[in-house]
């Protein structure tokens, strides 16, 4: 039977549990070297760098998304995949069977053709900024259309992964070094506040960590 | 103390388990009314408390003390035979006086030598009387008919022969002498650690030949991927900081205000001493507790950096069950604060726990079995050898600074085991 | 071809937190008892160690502990006129899975329901007449007094260490706790949790409104605490990774930090998990049990013969199972007839924002519990008078907040533009100062006509059987409420000094993508007689005796607070009758 049975004490053998796999940012794994490119110029438009934070390339989104593009979020692993695949009210949620991974590909591709007629002969990465910006407040409205592709449900997905990338640990490779969360006052993965319960209207006064960073482990 | 034996790979044994099970008729001479029960009954309570079955009953095989265990020793594998009243396969054909030789001599029914990993240097102590008892209780049980090779020592080692020369060098046989200037529940503790319960066996050093370095009794030994811990008077690495209710509980419960009980502990805990009258316990641990331990020796004060970086590595995995002042909580999580595994000078036990996790163990009294996590694949070599040494040296504890290199060589032993 | 087991005494459907409670009551009456749980066994210092529980993205966003929708899923659509359609992911509702249920992972909020609810049709016909109901509502009472049930809620608190201020001991009204409690009989096993600032300062604006705060009764542990079995629970670090997460070091309680331990020592006890029953097996009188088929991960199938089978499965697969195995009659809402699947609910949740002057206020919402958090209840229930307000039913109104999570908790407000610079300058301005609580108004969602569960035509689980499908809407009667509740809230903040409040009422339709608590109810409600319901007013099947169903199935509607406290109290009642009753004279408890 493949089943584990479960009896006469608590099972432990070593090496259980799943540890996180640290991302270490170097290579792409999902993203092509342009859509890559196009990626980190993107997210450096949600997240410029300004004194508050670095920006979102450099804060490592870009890698974010490409890991979490080519690991199980980006097949829907886990998904009631099977079909008929209709469409639905808004209330019943999304019903299409394309991936995270799927929407990418096509969307960076057909936001680069849209760029293109915009802005003649230039992709996405060849505007200026404030031209990038036009281009995804354009995406973000729907006055800029895809082809083959939702703009709009694009922009969104986007930013949701690019500010989760921001704000989430940094072992999945954004949020570098703490960067979002030494903005905003968040500690991060301390586990024990029983001394800062009672501090009512204080700061808290514990270093950034997360679950693989410790800067306050070193000299 | 001498580590430069290298572990032996374990030798499954290929076991032929044809067992008839049921009551042996086994017909021997006397010594033992069969029909005494409070003598049968007697003799369960010994064997309990000398853990027949931590050697002689392969777990998880449904046959009590079959044999067919293999057992590691720093000299290669052995497999503890069959103790039922099997004639063929068993000790059903031995004479009682066979058996208490066996026990007593540590010499087996054709008188060749039996291995002291047998703890006949132990059980010399026994009286007669508990001997029989203990054999009128084995008369008890199923004949499981179950062959085992039991010598899977490499060579010179599988030289019984030279276990002569070895009983002459390092046992004295002979039963138990009370000493007069103490107490009666001083004597009846020193019966059962010395005798039985045979506390030393995992917890006196050895010398290079395996036999106990009777200078340091009961100050530790390394066994098995774990350091069985000082359990003499020591007020840092022994029981020092326990008191005798601490020590009953422990060996009770598993558990007590600042310990809980995990690897091959958790074994001793649930077969055999959990079993043990509140009476014994307490006289084991009057005894533990008048046993002198080492030399006082402050060891040399850590580095302050490390002990910086160790601080911090402590709040952010450990601080929150172990608590800032290390005290944990009781029954749950065990007080680092005085804790003697955290400051035993060799930090065998406490690298395993860290690096690997360990359960504890549960009993039906502290049935909660609290398990603590392991932190390899978070801390590297370094990080380990700092947060370990802040433990080891914050709170009033001092023990040894422990260096990445100890770290990485308990890492790479601890990746060689199954258990 | 199933392979036929040995037989047992009792097999038990989950082993979450009542699959464990009954496992434990019967296997101490001497029974041999088989819990089959179709997700894996997880504990601790081995799944959720302190090394890494602390993921929000892993746990929260990605939700890894809850049940794979691949593995099983559920459909959904408002009302009958759509097609109903998969949940692809989970959204308004995210169900456990594993060893321990949802209960390894839960908030730990440990509510009571009021006396009141248990008659609730009877009390709110009585006060208001049967004319001020609305026609299709179909509330019901549950066949139990608070009488009944009141020693079986104190069983399972002290089970778990439950954290609290007692408002009403033995009729008696108690400065600190809940006033509109019904009577305890003992004061909670340990003290209330302490509170944050943003907490504190909720009670501050409550009392200032003539209200009555109190701390929320919690889970987490205020202090380390062995129960009535022997195992010990440690104290809450208000760590803020609670709800969606696994406990690392043992201070919530949980089938695996109270019951198992002790559980899985006994050698009547065996449990198997990662597999899956697919259905509860009758005999051909269709009146006895005879045991459960389940299949493992290699896809070979299971009989497992037993005397008894108790569904532990969850509220929805316990629906589902019954109708899959042909047991009861399936409810029609054209025709009312039937009962499995009839008076479905969830809860009715609300809440929002209070932003407030970053230079004056500094909540550290990190600091937090799953449980934590200062309550009132003057609006729960029939707590207060509903002559002109236009609705039935309540919920308590909180400061619950229980973490400051950055995905989920960096709102901004209204106007700050979604990205760019000024939307991180939002983020750093407001994160520290801005209580977020989506479920402050904590609501009842009383029983419909429409409202039901039903076998889906079309869509399937990996098995090819019909999924769960579930029709639900929002009727006029709880948007009232929540419009009522959530200005309460509101109307609480600005006294607690907000600056701004961005608050919603819950609006219809009913949004299968928006997260609104996993307190799914009824589908296999108790009653008084078989007319009424599909089991006994002690959880055991009209249909078939040797058959006990738990859980928040056995609802007749939800009430205004958390079910968990309710579900494991009814689950204590129900092995208490099968102890003292069942076993010695096994058949019908209950002659209607």
């Amino acid at each position: 039977m493949r089943a584990a049975i479960v009896k006469g004490g608590i099972p432990w053998k070593p090496g259980a549990g799943d540890p996180p796999e640290v991302v270490r940012p170097g290579g792409w794994k999902y993203f092509t070297p342009q859509e890559a490119k196009t990626v980190e110029a993107f997210v450096d438009r949600l997240i410029p760098a300004d004194e508050l934070s670095p920006g979102g390339k450099d804060c490592g989104c870009a890698v974010f998304i490409d890991r979490q593009l080519a690991g199980p979020y980006g097949r829907f692993e886990g998904y009631y995949m099977a079909g008929p695949f209709q469409k639905g009210t808004k209330e019943q949620g999304p019903q299409s069977p394309e991936t995270p991974a799927q929407t990418y590909r096509k969307a960076l591709a057909a936001f680069d053709n849209a760029c293109r007629t915009k802005y003649p002969g230039k992709t996405f990465v060849e505007l200026a900024d404030d031209q990038k910006d036009e281009a995804i407040k354009g995406l973000e409205d729907g006055s800029l259309k895809l082809d083959g592709s939702d703009g709009q449900e694009f922009f969104k997905l986007i930013l949701k992964n690019t500010q989760n990338g921001f704000l989430a640990d940094p072992i999945y490779g954004g949020n570098k070094e703490g960067a979002s969360w030494k903005m905003i006052g968040f500690p991060g993965t301390h586990y024990d506040y029983r001394d800062w319960i009672d501090k009512h209207n204080q700061k808290v006064m514990l270093p950034v960590v997360g679950i693989n960073f410790h800067p306050n482990w070193t000299q | 103390m001498r580590d430069g034996w290298k572990m032996l790979p374990k030798v499954l044994c290929a076991m032929s388990l044809g067992a008839a099970v049921g009551v042996s008729a086994a017909a021997h001479a006397g010594g033992i009314d069969k029909q005494d029960f409070n003598q049968v009954e007697r003799g369960h309570y010994l064997a309990v408390v000398a853990d027949c079955a931590a050697c002689h009953t392969l777990p998880g095989s449904g046959h009590d003390l079959a044999g067919g265990r293999p057992l590691e020793t720093p000299f290669g594998t052995l497999i503890a035979p069959n103790i039922t009243p099997d004639p063929q396969t068993g000790i059903g054909a031995w004479t009682d006086d066979e058996f208490v030789n066996a026990l007593t001599k540590g010499t087996a029914r054709d008188g060749t030598h039996l291995y002291p990993a047998m703890p006949y240097t132990y059980y010399t102590k026994l009286s007669r009387d508990d001997v029989l008892a203990i054999r009128a209780y084995l008369n008890t049980l199923p004949a499981v008919h179950n062959a085992v090779q039991v010598n899977q020592l490499p060579f010179p080692f599988r030289i019984r022969a030279s276990m002569a020369a070895w009983d002459e060098m390092f046992f004295t046989p002979g039963a138990f002498r009370p000493d007069g200037r103490k107490s009666a529940e001083w004597n009846r503790g020193a019966y059962l650690a010395e005798g039985p319960a045979h506390c030393g066996a995992c917890h006196t050093p050895k010398n290079f030949l395996g036999a106990d370095k009777r200078g340091e009794r009961l100050q530790g030994y390394a066994l098995q991927g774990w350091f069985a811990p000082d359990i003499t008077n020591d007020a840092r690495r022994g029981l020092g900081s326990w008191s005798i209710d601490d020590i009953v509980a422990y060996l009770k419960t598993g558990h007590n205000r600042t310990g809980a009980a995990t690897g091959p502990m958790s074994e001793t805990l649930n077969l055999s001493t959990s079993h043990m009258s509140d009476e014994d316990l307490k006289a084991i641990a009057v005894y533990l507790k008048d046993q002198p331990g080492q030399a006082a020796s402050a060891p040399a004060a850590p580095d302050r950096a490390g002990m910086k970086i160790g601080g911090q590595i402590y709040a952010d995995e450990c601080s929150g069950c172990h608590s800032g002042n290390g005290q944990g909580a009781a029954g749950l999580f065990p007080s680092l604060n005085g804790s003697p595994v955290v400051q035993q000078t060799n930090p065998t036990s406490l690298l395993r726990v860290v690096l690997r996790g360990a359960l504890s163990v549960g009993t039906r009294k502290a049935p909660t079995a609290p398990a603590m996590p392991a932190f390899a694949w978070v801390l590297n070599d370094d990080q380990v050898a700092a947060v370990v040494t802040y433990i080891r040296n914050t709170w009033g504890n001092a023990a040894p600074a422990v260096s990445a290199s100890q770290v990485g060589k308990a890492r790479q032993s601890l990746a060689e085991r199954t258990d | 071809m199933a392979l036929k087991l040995p037989h047992k005494d009792v097999a038990i459907i989950g082993l979450g937190w009542t699959g464990s409670i009954l496992a434990n009551e019967l296997t101490d009456a001497g029974l041999d008892v088989v819990a089959i749980e179709r997700g894996p066994w997880r504990d601790t210092a081995t799944d959720f160690p302190i090394s890494y529980a602390q993921d929000e993205l892993r746990y929260r966003i990605r939700h890894e502990m809850f049940l794979r929708n691949s593995q099983m899923s559920v459909t959904f659509r408002n009302n009958t006129s759509q097609t109903a359609l998969p949940v692809r992911t989970w959204g308004a509702f995210m169900l456990g899975n594993g060893v321990g249920g949802a209960g390894m992972h839960w908030n730990a909020e440990f509510w009571r329901f009021l006396p009141s609810d248990f008659i609730l049709k009877s009390h709110l016909t009585q006060r208001y007449g049967a004319s001020f109901l609305p026609t299709d509502m179909t509330i019901q009472d549950w066949g139990i007094t608070w009488d009944d049930i009141e020693p079986h809620y104190d069983a399972f608190e002290y089970l778990c260490g439950t954290s609290g201020a007692a408002g009403n001991l033995g009729g008696k009204i108690q400065d600190g706790g809940n006033p509109f409690e019904g009577s305890r009989s003992r004061p909670y096993p340990t003290p209330a949790m302490k509170q944050g600032f943003g907490h504190a300062l909720f009670a501050e604006g409550a009392k200032k409104l003539g209200y009555k705060p109190f701390p929320q009764p919690s889970g987490n542990l205020s202090q380390s605490y062995t129960n009535p079995l022997g195992v010990t629970l440690g104290q809450c670090t208000y760590c803020g990774f609670c709800e969606w997460f696994g406990c690392a070091n043992y201070s919530k309680a949980s089938p695996q930090t109270t019951i198992l331990p002790v559980l899985l020592r006994k050698s009547n006890f065996e449990g198997r998990t990662d597999c899956e029953v697919t259905r509860i097996n009758v005999d051909n009188t269709g009146k006895r049990a005879t045991g459960v088929t389940y299949v493992d991960t290699s896809g070979a199938e299971f009989e497992q013969p037993a005397d008894l089978v108790i569904l532990c499965a969850f509220s929805l697969f316990n629906v589902q199972l019954l109708l899959l195995s042909g047991i009861g009659v399936a409810y029609d809402p054209q025709t009312g007839e039937g009962h499995i699947g009839r008076n479905f609910t969830h809860q009715t949740v609300s809440g929002g924002l209070g932003f407030f002057d970053k230079d004056k206020y500094n909540f550290n919402p990190f600091v937090a519990a799953g449980a934590i958090g200062m309550c009132i209840d003057e609006f729960n229930g029939d707590n207060f008078d509903h002559t002109s307000v236009g609705f039935v039913g309540g919920g308590y109104i909180g400061q619950v907040q229980t973490n400051g999570r950055p995905i989920e908790c960096t709102a901004v407000p209204p106007g700050t533009p979604a990205w760019g610079s000024k939307w991180k300058q939002a983020l750093k301005d407001n994160y520290l100062s801005t209580i977020n609580v989506g479920a402050a108004c904590h609501a009842s969602m009383y029983s419909y006509r429409d409202n039901y569960l039903s076998l889906d035509p079309t869509y399937k689980d990996r098995f090819g059987r019909p999924l769960i499908r579930l029709t639900i809407d929002f009727h006029d009667n709880e948007l009232k409420m929540s419009k009522f509740l959530t200005d309460k809230y509101t109307e609480i903040l600005k006294a607690m000094g907000a600056k701004q409040t961005v608050t919603h009422p819950r609006k219809a339709p009913y949004d299968v993508t928006e997260y609104q608590t996993s307190h799914l109810n009824g589908g296999a409600i108790m009653g008084d007689n078989p007319g009424n319901s599909a089991l006994n007013r002690y959880l055991q099947s009209w249909d078939v005796p040797n058959l006990f169903v738990m859980g928040a199935s056995a609802f007749p509607q939800n009430a205004g607070y958390n079910p968990t406290g309710t579900v494991g109290a009814l689950a204590y009642w129900s092995a208490a009758a099968i102890r003292s009753q069942y076993l010695k004279n096994p058949g019908p408890l209950v002659h209607a």
